[in-house]
């Protein structure tokens, strides 16, 4: 779900977003923040955190990004580089480096017996069943409304989408914002899930790209692939010894990489 | 009152100059060509007029109302649709989906999906097809039905022929009285003199980004066209 945020991002703007990982990391404090002050359960917490991620990205759009599109991916990818390390060090400052955790109660430890010997956690569950839903209404936002046509038309060519009437700024900045509400999603997840501090952004990050680019760069439905695929590989590495956990996940990506090099469902054009 | 009033209007790319000095006047119905050869400034005047290249405020009056520099989002809102040079189709949307992007601004008009189909009957069974897919003629058809989408009061066209074969141009040529007779008042850049001529009812010839000659297309002689296109 994280890493289809991305996908959405480079797929409607071709922006490799170096910052992703770390808003991750945002969206779990800010839940934090949310939970202590109200008291609120994590998945309560989502009222706010959704909100406050939407107008974030909005605003990160509309006032930097925007002005580093053009032809060239060097630009935005100095600058959100950059603002990954303010960001990591801005939540070093007010967090310290100690390792934060969302308590959601006795969901975290839930199973469901499936069969004799088989269960399934109750919270990896709700993750996965979340992510399918939030793929599935946004690719249904893409194909069947008059945002998702601009959303599109605006990715296609910018300039003609101009002609008609399209403020492209105005839509990428739509774009980076519905994509932090899924970072948001993830974060309250992620908070629930592990330990999080303010230094795990850029390894959260690695595995977004992976899962994008196993899935194919620009396909939803294709990183959710990606995503399961890295999270299979890397859970057989641990069965096989918990030091092969992130490197299977890694061998994974590479042996994509080489058998299909434009990712399993790739949806961009040569051109 | 004219529909359309250009004063002065010179356009810049970064240094260079494209456009010098431009005046230029359109009354509401008319059909207006601009000729000239590659290079003359054709385009950009259009997209001069479209917003898609910087103008001074009091440089472009449409209707009354100073539409320079304002951008080109708001300025079809006001009436004005281009199709461009090319087709400009979006690859990853269908025909029908295309179409719809013309309508984007909601403006209120005659034309809608089903007076489209039934302007480029060809189009209905291509409506699921992505823009690509399509034959040339077809995409320009597409590309016309999406800019007539708009809504627009002044339609301008890019290069309407280039590209495509005699007979597929005669049959878009023959729609242009059809849109016209709903009040859409048309300004085609033409590298096609001919086709240009004939259609049109006062002519423009663009030099190197002035205007060399301006008049009625039956006043014209041969030799003036060509100097004006050329230069002497």
């Amino acid at each position: 779900m994280f890493a289809a945020g991305l996908a959405i991002i480079f797929g409607v703007m071709r922006l490799v977003n170096i910052t992703h990982g770390d808003l991750i990391v945002l969206a779990a404090f800010v839940a934090m923040v949310a939970i202590e002050i109200t008291g609120v359960n994590p998945f309560v917490s989502l009222i706010i955190v959704l909100p406050f991620m939407f107008v974030f990205g909005y605003v990160l759009q509309r006032v930097v990004l925007n002005f580093t599109l053009g032809d060239d991916l060097l630009p935005p990818l100095l600058v959100t580089f950059g603002i990954s390390i303010i960001l990591q060090n801005l939540l070093l400052e007010l967090f310290s480096a100690d390792s934060q955790r969302l308590k959601a109660g006795p969901v975290e430890t839930l199973s469901i017996k499936v069969m004799e010997g088989l269960e399934i956690g109750v919270l990896p569950l709700v993750i996965f069943v979340v992510a399918i839903l939030m793929i599935a209404i946004i690719q249904q936002l893409f194909n069947r409304t008059r945002l998702g046509r601009a959303f599109r038309a605006t990715s296609d060519d910018p300039v003609t989408a101009q002609l008609m009437g399209i403020n492209h700024n105005h839509i990428f900045a739509l774009a980076m914002a519905m994509a932090l509400v899924l970072v948001g999603i993830a974060g309250v997840f992620l908070g629930i899930r592990t330990n999080f501090d303010p230094s795990i952004g850029p390894s959260r990050l690695l595995f977004a790209f992976e899962a994008v680019i196993i899935g194919g760069l620009g396909s939803i439905w294709g990183t959710l692939a990606g995503g399961i695929i890295l999270g299979v590989a890397q859970n057989i590495g641990a069965k096989i010894d918990p030091g092969w956990q992130i490197l299977a996940g890694h061998i994974a990506f590479l042996i994509v990489l080489v058998v299909r090099p434009n990712g399993l469902f790739p949806k961009t054009r040569d051109d | 009152m004219s529909l359309l009033e250009v004063n002065n209007l010179s356009a810049f790319y970064g240094d260079f100059q494209a456009l010098f000095n431009i005046d230029f006047t359109m009354e509401e119905g008319e059909t207006l060509a601009v000729i000239g050869a590659n290079g003359a400034g054709k385009s950009t005047f259009l997209k001069t007029i479209t917003g898609l290249v910087d103008t001074e405020v009091d440089d472009l009056n449409y209707n009354g109302v100073s539409i320079g520099g304002l951008s080109a989002a708001d300025i079809v809102g006001l009436g004005i649709a281009m199709v461009p040079e090319g087709r400009r189709l979006f690859p990853s949307l269908n025909v029908e989906e295309n179409l719809l992007m013309g309508g984007y601004k909601g403006r209120q008009g005659h034309w809608t999906l089903d007076r489209i189909y039934e302007l480029f009957p060809a189009l209905v069974e291509r409506r699921t097809v992505p823009g690509t897919a399509l034959s040339g003629g077809e995409q320009q058809m597409t590309a016309i039905g999406r800019a007539l989408m708009a809504n627009p009061d002044l339609l301008l066209f890019d290069e309407l022929s280039l590209g495509l074969a005699p007979i597929i141009i005669k049959n878009i040529y023959e729609t242009l009285p059809k849109i016209k007779s709903e009040g859409v008042s048309v300004l085609l850049v033409e590298q096609d003199i001919n086709q240009a001529l004939s259609v049109s009812d006062r002519v423009y010839c663009f030099q190197e980004g002035r205007v060399s000659l301006n008049g009625l297309p039956n006043t014209l002689s041969r030799e003036q066209i060509s100097a004006a296109y050329f230069g002497s």
